[in-house]
């Protein structure tokens, strides 16, 4: 009647039912399966910070042997797709339209003025997309200097440098291997924050919990087995992510698929139990989601180093953004995923881990009683 | 007794179905911190947090050549303000140390016979590795780097002055991200609100047992939905507004459009996104429901929007899947509003599915409403 | 087993709660209690008197503030686990998991408690066939009717035998038959098993069952005592009275209550049931009106009334304020028209008068189940009208149709003179509704709701106000126009649902089962305001589980399965049954199973 039976007994029990509401309820499924999916399609194929074919008008205001070799890199580039204009205003008219975003113009007296060593082109971007022009001034610059010192050093004789990029962990140097990672994160946070903190909410808001305290069961009891099928969503929307990255982007996993579905649920267990102190800290789905969505979702997606690389952010950013979990989460799947088993990283991000894992279990514990309000 | 008739009556109602609505809202302490705190908190956040912008780029320098050029050549670019060396490594397999652990992002390896490949008139490579974790940083970084040889180069050749390239970036001259992202972020943040609340209003009112004392009033559905979907486009105004004043005041992002035009837009867009919000909350049987619904449908919309990353390096398949999503239409009028100061005869295009999404959803959560809320 | 045992011993248990930004409040002041093993105890008091928090405590669900508390030998305190693995307990609002089905609900207690799997065929047989639950066990519990809801959560609840079983209003929103079912089944238990049971209810004639009553109120134990002991302190004090020919019960009843010199009135039997202590039961307003009244056997009810009478009197002169409830006190008296109650002025014949509500040939169809089975009624200008039936009758869908809120499959419906067919809308603004959950906005104030309805029912601005001002008289909200609807007590918060479908004047009201929780005093009060009501002339519709309450009615009609079973006079209806003396609760059971009698032998 007591011990460890008992509670291996209680605990299938709650198991169970936790599992036939789960199937029941779309919303679930919808959240666990359907999003994870949709996510990593759209995110996968969609979005893309990788710059290529950039809509350029080059203006030949000077129609002479010099300009033409001058805008040469423009030809057959996949960094462009340019278009040919003789007089800068009608480019102007095609960047305000959002034809093109750039514009390389060579003035009328291009090839005169080089001779004089005065020789200018203008460069024109659109900065709406500050990314697309960043990258595109330091390419066309890079080509016409490129260009001008080979006409100077093949009549001086003189070798040239050339830059040789190598992309490490990225060979393919796609966006999708970046992302990937990020979208396990995303996944995992939703389902383990927004998830668990909704059911567990919906039962103090519907008051079955108290019902259910008045018996032998332990609320160790009740937590687990809250958390073990929101668990299995997420471990499953995490596989077929997995499968889908695999496939789809023939992700590369350098590093132990031990390592990363062990860290990954390491951090699934922290954010089940942040989804088990929001509900047992607000007890009302409404107010919960709100609070997870500011806490976990947000944070998750802009601080982490998901979108936005973390070293390009300010100091003070930088220090909130330490204070998250998913933070070093992140980084270890990276490195994980594209780099192999770097185990410094490792074993410091895992120590890091732990620790908040730790905090948050103890913090749901402590804050989840058998008693109402 | 005395009534009211005819379009006055309709006017009443909608007006004390709005104000009911509002009252409600702005009666709940918590939920007066949740239309207020958020959009603050984000626009500080999101405007400091959505830079693309490498100052520094940290990385390893290893020079195997130690000759003067290649001495010239990392004057270059310790000069350039785009780098910051970190390291200065003696031989290539030490950078790998420094990537792993995220010090560098990039390493720049001047190989032994650089300087006589030079004199012999040859191309001397310069190596760039640049850790591809996070691939739009590893291709602008070694596009500087790029940038950087060549102008050494032409230094070498033929002096400073025979050939330069003056650049000059419109609507936003230093190519902060900041500027792109803070305008985008005004019709985001309502497109999310007037979801959200336009999808929780019928189901909060059938959760709390409101909604039966409502219809057997004499409102009549249309009124009852029309006057659900005033407050959160008012709420969603307000909200918008709240960061176009972060936008312009703290961060100093110059405003170049007409006020008017803009309202215009973010009013447009409200009005499509409630469509969606209202067949969200007729279809939902409760308010998880509705969250998760909410969810599942405003996340693809948002990433599908081009407010992270630009439509146009989507590929073409998903290119017209965004067709269906006004905020993509709303984000690319107040950009151009907002950045280019573009007038009507400019943006009324974008105008067009805008309405033409409205015009689609307000009538389906009109069919939805009858048919499962009453 | 040994009487003398107790499974529960508290002394001195006091519970407060210190609410943000409102002061104390303390819920249970100094209480005593003590429950015997092997019998059933009861706990009585009206709405809010701390009888949910009491059992909370018990449970170890809440930590009392002061006092010790001991149950089935341990301290809660120190052992709420010890505890809470050998007591069963039924909050108000069981706990069922509506998306498991009802053999899944049972199988999830009867794990959690450690029902060897042996046992549990036969006991859960047993249990199923008392509830009348056995052809349901597939079925999802969140699609029971209410009272199968109530009575799954008294099967899971029981799926082992405790050492003390704990229930909190088991039968609110219970019909009177599933209520005598349940009460059966839990004495049986009692019987079998020894049961120690300790149970709070609103219902006298549930408490009159057990060996033990204790009566609550404001936090306060008033008194306990065996249920005929309890009843004695009214003996002697109760009267009848016949009212006058052509005159409704209920005027009588309400004119009767307004006398200072009685303490409580009710109508039985076509008859109003009173309480007073002088002599003979010579109020005066009986000898003006030549009416004598014949002593009564005193109920349970009556002592209670007494009691709570007693110490809210006191209570307010004690503390010289006035009482939310009570009559004659404060505000209340003031208000109501005494003089007009006086005349015990003869109801119009309802007959033959102007027709209100006609409906024919009434049907819904659920798929292929008939919720509302070719039903017709007409409903009079100026009658109080009840809709009676067992849960799942269809009465609440009959409800629903006549308010314009569910469409009829087929049949006519015409309110106020309007089809509802063709004009819902147009209806509607002849009509006030009245639900059964409090279901204004509960965080708009008063004088917001009221205007925003009364702006809803299209009152110009001038006359808006006007009505405000008038309606928040009549039900006394006026010292309570700023207060938030979710922080008045509940008494107010029926007060306001009712100005609120009053200000436009309607000329029907709907009223959805209007007196489910709350307190005995605040429906007297309620009552009173109904008849006033149908004497100006407003049509009223309603829909009660409490008995006692369809003796207010004019006519009132039961229905079972979809099928309209009676329809009449409850004396009509009395007469009829051949039961002339019978409680609307005996004559209610009495109809539902002479009809399900006759059904299962065709």
């Amino acid at each position: 009647m007591n011990g460890f039976p008992a509670f291996l007994r209680r605990l299938r029990a709650l198991t169970r039912k936790e599992f036939a509401q789960l199937l029941r309820d779309n919303s679930s499924i919808l959240m666990g399966v359907v999003l994870p999916l949709a996510l990593i399609f759209i995110i996968g194929y969609g979005m893309s910070l990788d710059v290529d074919r950039v809509p350029t008008a080059v203006v030949l205001a000077e129609d002479s042997p010099t300009t033409r070799s001058a805008a040469s890199f423009t030809v057959g580039s996949r960094y462009f797709s340019p278009v040919y204009v003789h007089s800068l205003p009608e480019a102007e008219v095609l960047m305000r339209q959002h034809a093109v975003n750039v514009i390389v113009h060579f003035p009328p007296d291009f090839s005169a003025k080089l001779a004089r060593g005065e020789g200018t082109v203008q460069v024109l971007l659109n900065g709406e997309e500050a990314t697309t022009a960043m990258s595109a001034q330091a390419y066309v610059q890079a080509a016409v200097l490129t260009w001008a010192a080979s006409q100077g050093a093949a009549r001086a004789g003189l070798g040239q440098a050339s830059v040789v990029p190598r992309v490490w962990f990225n060979d393919a140097n796609t966006s999708s291997w970046f992302f990937v990672p990020g979208i396990l994160m995303l996944v995992l946070t939703i389902s383990g924050v927004f998830l668990t903190a909704m059911v567990m909410a919906r039962e103090w808001e519907r008051g079955t919990f108290e019902s259910l305290f008045v018996t032998p069961v332990r609320i160790f009891e009740v937590i687990l087995a809250k958390v073990i099928p929101y668990f299995t969503v997420a471990i499953v929307g995490m596989g077929l992510c997995l499968v889908a990255g695999r496939l789809c982007y023939d992700l590369p996993m350098r590093g132990s698929l031990w390592l990363i579905l062990g860290e990954s649920m390491l951090y699934l267990i922290i954010a089940l139990s942040m989804g088990l102190v929001i509900s047992a800290l607000t007890k009302n789905q409404y107010l919960a989601c709100q609070v997870a969505l500011l806490v976990s979702f947000l944070p998750t997606v802009m601080l982490s180093g998901f979108l936005f690389d973390l070293h390009s952010q300010p100091q003070a950013i930088q220090v909130i953004s330490h204070f998250l979990p998913t933070t070093y989460y992140l980084e270890l799947m990276k490195s994980l995923f594209l780099a192999g088993n770097y185990w410094p990283l490792i074993a410091e991000d895992t120590a890091i881990l732990l620790g908040y894992a730790g905090f948050f279990i103890w913090l749901a514990f402590y804050l989840t009683r058998k008693k109402v309000a | 007794m005395q009534t009211l008739t005819g379009w006055r009556l309709i006017w009443q109602h909608l007006l004390f179905l709005a104000h009911k609505e509002l009252l409600a809202l702005v009666k709940d302490p918590r939920m007066k911190f949740m239309l207020i705190m958020p959009p603050i908190i984000q626009g500080l956040i999101f405007g400091y947090a959505a830079n693309y912008n490498l100052d520094e780029v940290p990385y390893a320098l290893v020079d195997s050549s130690h000759s003067a050029a290649s001495r010239d050549l990392i004057a270059h670019m310790d000069a350039s303000p785009s780098f910051r060396r970190v390291a200065t490594l003696g031989n290539v397999q030490e950078v790998s140390d420094y990537v792993d652990s995220g010090e560098i992002i990039m390493a720049v390896v001047i190989p032994e016979d650089f300087a006589s490949k030079l004199e012999r008139g040859e191309t001397a490579p310069v190596q760039v590795l640049a850790d591809g974790r996070n691939s739009s940083i590893a291709g602008i970084a070694s596009g500087y780097v790029n940038a950087v040889v060549a102008q050494w180069n032409l230094d070498r050749a033929g002096g400073r002055s025979a050939l330069s390239v003056e650049t000059r970036t419109w609507y936003n001259p230093n190519q902060l991200t900041r500027w792109n992202f803070l305008p985008g972020l005004i019709g985001m943040i309502s497109f999310v609100q007037v979801i959200l609340l336009g999808g929780m209003s019928v189901a909060k009112e059938r959760e709390e047992g409101t909604f039966d004392q409502l219809l057997v009033t004499p409102l009549t559905q249309t009124e009852i939905l029309l006057g659900k979907a005033i407050p959160p486009i008012l709420v969603g105004l307000f909200q918008s507004t709240a960061l176009f004043l972060i936008a312009l005041l703290w961060f100093r992002v110059p405003f170049q459009g007409s006020l008017g035009l803009l309202y215009l837009s973010l009013l447009l867009f409200a009005v499509s996104a409630t469509g969606i919000g209202l067949s969200i909350s007729s279809l939902a049987r409760n308010m998880q429901q509705v969250l998760v619904y909410v969810l599942v449908f405003l996340m693809p919309m948002v990433l599908l929007s081009g407010i992270a990353t630009p439509v146009a390096n989507m590929p073409e398949a998903l290119q017209i899947i965004t067709y269906i999503d006004p905020m993509r239409f709303a984000l690319d009028a107040i950009r151009r509003i907002y950045a280019e100061g573009a007038s009507f005869m400019e943006i009324w295009p974008d105008f067009v599915p805008m309405l033409a999404i409205a015009a689609v959803t307000l009538p389906l959560a009109g069919w939805l409403f009858r048919r499962h809320a009453a | 087993m040994a009487t003398d045992e107790a499974v529960i011993e508290v002394h001195g248990l006091t519970k407060a709660f210190y609410p943000k930004g409102l002061c104390k409040v303390v819920a249970l002041d100094h209480v005593d209690l003590r429950v015997a093993r092997g019998e059933l105890t009861a706990l009585v008091g009206p709405d809010g008197a701390g009888k949910t928090t009491l059992m909370r405590l018990v449970t170890g669900l809440m930590a009392p503030t002061a006092g010790t508390l001991t149950v089935v030998g341990y301290d809660v305190r120190q052992q709420a686990q010890a505890v809470q693995d050998r007591l069963s307990y039924m909050p108000q609002k069981f706990g069922l998991y509506e998306d498991l089905t009802v053999q899944e609900n049972m199988n999830l207690y009867a794990d959690l408690h450690g029902v060897p799997r042996a046992e549990r065929t036969g006991r859960f047989n047993h249990l199923l066939s008392m509830m009348g639950l056995e052809r349901f066990t597939g079925r999802l519990a969140g699609k029971l009717s209410g009272g199968m809801k109530q009575k799954l959560g008294l099967a899971c609840t029981l799926v082992r035998s405790p050492d003390l079983l704990l229930l909190d209003e088991p039968t609110v929103g219970v019909d009177p038959l599933s209520r005598r079912e349940l009460w059966t089944v839990l004495q049986q238990l009692v019987g079998e098993e020894h049961l120690s049971v300790f149970v709070s209810t609103a219902y006298m004639d549930e408490a009159a069952r057990c060996q033990q009553v204790y009566v609550l109120n404001q936090g306060r134990m008033l008194a306990h005592d065996t249920p005929a002991g309890l009843t004695r302190r009214a003996q002697g004090l109760c009267y009848r009275v016949a009212p006058p020919k052509g005159v409704a019960t209920r005027v009588l009843q309400s004119a009767l209550l307004d006398d200072p010199a009685v303490q409580d009135a009710v109508p039985v039997g076509g008859q109003v049931h009173f309480i007073t202590s002088v002599p003979d039961g010579r109020v005066g307003l009986l000898t003006r009106h030549g009416l004598t009244a014949q002593p009564a056997e005193a109920r349970l009810e009556d002592a209670f009334m007494l009691l709570l009478h007693a110490d809210q009197n006191g209570a307010a002169n004690g503390r010289g304020e006035t009482t939310l409830r009570g009559k004659a006190v404060g505000e209340d008296a003031s208000n109501t028209s005494a003089a007009a109650a006086e005349q015990l002025a003869p109801v119009p014949a309802g007959e033959g008068d102007q027709v209100d509500i006609e409906v024919r040939d009434l049907v819904k169809k659920f798929g292929d189940f008939t919720a509302v089975a070719h039903t017709s009624f007409q409903v009079h200008r100026g009658e109080v009208f009840g809709l009676l039936g067992p849960n799942g009758a269809g009465k609440t869908t009959t409800f629903r149709m006549l308010c314009g809120l569910l469409p009829a499959t087929s049949g006519q419906l015409s309110v106020a003179g309007v089809d509802l067919r063709k004009a819902r809308t147009q209806a509607r603004a002849h009509i006030g509704y009245v639900a059964q959950k409090f279901s204004l906005y509960e965080k708009l104030t008063v004088y917001e709701n009221l205007c925003f309805f009364g702006g809803i029912y299209g009152l110009p601005r001038q006359q808006l106000a006007a009505r405000i001002e008038a309606v928040m008289q009549e039900f006394q909200l006026t010292s309570r126009r700023d207060q938030p609807a979710i922080s008045l007590p509940g008494g107010y918060k029926q007060r306001l649902a009712m100005a609120a479908a009053l200000l436009h004047k309607p000329r029907i009201l709907f009223l959805d089962e209007p007196t489910s929780g709350i307190d005995p005093l605040a429906r007297r009060t309620f009552w009173q305001q109904i008849t006033r009501l149908a004497a100006q002339g407003t049509t009223i519709i309603i829909t009660t589980h409490f008995m006692d309450e369809a003796e207010y009615c004019d006519r009132m009609m039961i229905q079972d399965h979809g099928e309209l079973l009676v329809l009449g006079r409850p004396s009509d209806i009395r007469r009829r049954m051949h039961l002339p003396d019978a409680d609307m609760n005996e004559i209610f059971i009495a109809i539902v199973e002479q009809s399900r009698e006759e059904g299962a032998k065709t």
